[in-house]
């Protein structure tokens, strides 16, 4: 375990420095842009991955959280780094409060709820009665934060040196959540809701609480998406941010903390290579690859890439260690199980008695 | 009070497209608890076959029937290829197609139409004509086409022997299969119908809010809202339903939150009833024994 934190630290400090050092400005936005995806489409894993409620509309959040620290900047004037927990405490409110039916809805019911939200959303920002805070229609423009203490650094790389300490910190709480009793008691609602109900885990606040979190991580990603992109405005926060979300979990694969990394790599890069070809190219792209991992790595690529090392290194080392290995691993598996169609339905249960 | 019934007489016009959408989801929701997220890319699709085909100089209603008809080939294959193997997979991995299904269309649509919006011909004389110049030739016709569209698929199911057989595949699969009938077909029958119910409400839409590739996101958001509110494993409470939100959502766009809020009513409408009756105005309350 102490060795993984220490390959986990030089990894991010390689992530960290590398990048700084050798990219263009542009290319470390692009680094940027992927960390913020890969802190949202944290948010909806620890949501759909490790308690198993479908979200098609974290967009709505992300949007929430966007625009929270674009109206406390350009209107109150609030420094960048202190609209972030403004917007984290915001979005866990917002996600608390549509968590509470969510607690009556099984899978299909919360996906449709959230798929309603994410449409109307764009309509709600442009309300009138909001528009002196969101400027309506034109959106907010908001300037791109200096480094601090007469560091000799770029905005851009700055900001990618910012979002990727809170996506550390945020990826390391994430870990802990997960590894933890409260990760453990998620998993068992995921798995089996009448089985955890009867060991004693408070079902309803419990996916209320998850619900909530998850929204605060796709908020806060948000708000640094929005502090990156120094504009925000209705039309962008759309049904397809959402749906791009779930392609980024989907692909990434659903329960890994990891995975979501690789999501929010595909989700940055993907479009800007598919684009070369036509306008209408990513969504098609997207398209067939989710329908693609759906049959072919139910786990995705995180999952895939796991069993490969598994098979690899099983096949160099004794059965022994291959059975550690695999007993180390063992969430991972159930997880893969459960995404496999045919497999474990995550929803027995809870689903039906709807 | 005019007011409120010129409302009501539109609401019942789009209350009519959104029945025949809500209808076409049930109907895919009652043989495979599934709830098709790409029905309005489907329907949007096979508007732009009718356009093109009008386009190329035949006359409306020869190029409805086809259209009618290469939808219901389109939805067939869509269920034998994609959607055979997700039978009985978990919720997550039927999202995951569904909304795979609905890019890859989407694409298609905008990547083979453009993204331009285009208006579409209507067959029915325009102008304002009854009730004193309430309700358009267009809206007039329109209702009366999704009518004609949803007697017939309720006699279909009622009177002929397929449609009992495609009821009876929905309700029990394995005695149904014991009793000879082929349960696959039956389903792609049932995809097949679906995506021709949506492609005639595409085309009846199609006329009042112009065409574009997304033209459908609105529309299938009343339609979820129309069927959880008549309950989604109930055709006739879909239908019910989706009138139902038709006059609700113009009232309300009338005289409470405004046209800019439209789609939030439609929200509100779904969520207030998976909070307050999960199962509809007329839907069974499923229970399971544990």
């Amino acid at each position: 375990m102490a060795r993984n934190a220490v390959v986990a630290v030089v990894l991010w400090l390689a992530a960290a420095l590398l990048p700084v050092l050798l990219f263009s400005d542009y290319h470390l936005f692009q680094m940027t842009m992927v960390v913020v995806y890969a802190i949202a489409i944290l948010g909806l894993a620890i949501l759909t991955g490790f308690n198993g409620q479908i979200s098609l509309g974290h967009g709505a959040f992300y949007a929430i959280g966007a625009y929270v620290t674009a109206i406390l900047m350009s209107g109150y004037d609030v420094p960048y780094w202190a609209t972030l927990p403004v917007s984290a405490i915001v979005c866990a409110a917002v996600g608390f409060l549509i968590g509470l039916p969510a607690l009556r809805l099984g899978g299909l019911y919360l996906a449709l709820t959230t798929f309603a939200l994410a449409v109307a959303v764009p309509q709600l920002l442009k309300h009138n009665a909001l528009e002196p805070w969101t400027g309506g229609v034109q959106g907010l423009v908001i300037d791109k934060p200096d480094p601090p203490f007469g560091l000799d650094l770029s905005p851009d790389a700055w900001l990618y040196l910012f979002s990727l300490f809170i996506g550390g910190v945020l990826f390391l709480l994430a870990w802990n959540v997960v590894r933890g009793r409260i990760g453990r008691a998620m998993m068992a609602i995921r798995d089996h809701a009448l089985a955890a109900e009867a060991m004693g885990i408070d079902i309803a606040l419990l996916k209320t609480r998850t619900f909530a979190l998850s929204a605060m991580y796709t908020g806060i990603a948000g708000s640094l998406g929005a502090i990156v992109v120094q504009f925000v405005a209705p039309d962008s926060f759309g049904i397809f941010v959402s749906i791009y979300f779930f392609v980024g979990l989907v692909v990434g694969g659903v329960s890994s903390i990891g995975g979501a990394i690789l999501g929010g790599a595909f989700i940055e890069f993907v479009p800007n290579l598919a684009e070369k070809v036509s306008k209408a190219a990513p969504g098609a792209v997207y398209g067939v690859i989710l329908i693609a991992v759906m049959f072919l790595m139910p786990a995705g690529a995180a999952g895939f890439i796991g069993a490969l090392f598994a098979r690899f290194r099983r096949g160099t080392k004794s059965a022994v260690v291959a059975s550690a290995i695999t007993g180390e691993t063992g969430a991972d598996k159930l997880s893969a199980a459960a995404a496999l169609p045919g497999g474990a339905d995550p929803d027995a249960g809870g689903n039906r008695s709807l | 009070m005019e007011g409120v019934l010129h409302q009501v007489l539109s609401g019942i016009a789009s209350g009519g497209i959104y029945a025949s959408v809500a209808l076409a989801l049930v109907m895919i929701y009652q043989a495979t608890h599934h709830v098709n997220f790409a029905q309005g890319e489907m329907a949007t699709f096979s508007t732009y076959i009718a356009l093109t085909l009008i386009n190329f100089g035949l006359p409306y209603w020869i190029a409805f029937v086809i259209t009618v008809v290469v939808s219901f080939v389109i939805g067939l294959l869509i269920e034998r290829i994609l959607m055979r193997p997700m039978m009985d997979a978990p919720v997550l991995a039927s999202v995951g197609v569904f909304i795979g299904l609905l890019l890859i269309i989407n694409s298609c649509t905008g990547w083979a139409f453009d993204y331009m919006i285009k208006t579409f011909p209507t067959p029915f004389p325009g102008g304002p004509v009854l009730f004193s110049g309430y309700v358009s030739g267009h809206e007039l016709g329109a209702t009366a086409v999704t009518l004609v569209v949803l007697i017939a698929v309720y006699l279909f199911f009622r009177h002929t022997k397929l449609g009992l057989a495609m009821r009876a595949a929905a309700f029990n699969p394995v005695s149904s299969r014991l009793v000879g009938i082929r349960v696959g077909w039956m389903l792609a029958l049932g995809w097949g119908l679906a995506a021709a119910i949506g492609a005639i409400a595409g085309m009846m839409v199609a006329p009042i809010v112009y065409l574009d590739p997304n033209m459908m996101s609105g529309i299938l958001l009343y339609s979820f809202a129309g069927a959880l509110l008549g309950g989604i494993d109930n055709p006739l409470g879909a239908v019910l339903g989706g009138f139902a939100v038709g006059i609700i959502e113009n009232l309300a766009g009338a005289y409470l939150v405004g046209t800019e809020l439209k789609l939030t009513v439609a929200l509100i409408i779904i969520v207030s009833v998976l909070v307050v009756k999960p199962s509809g105005l007329l839907g069974r309350t499923v229970l399971s024994r544990v």
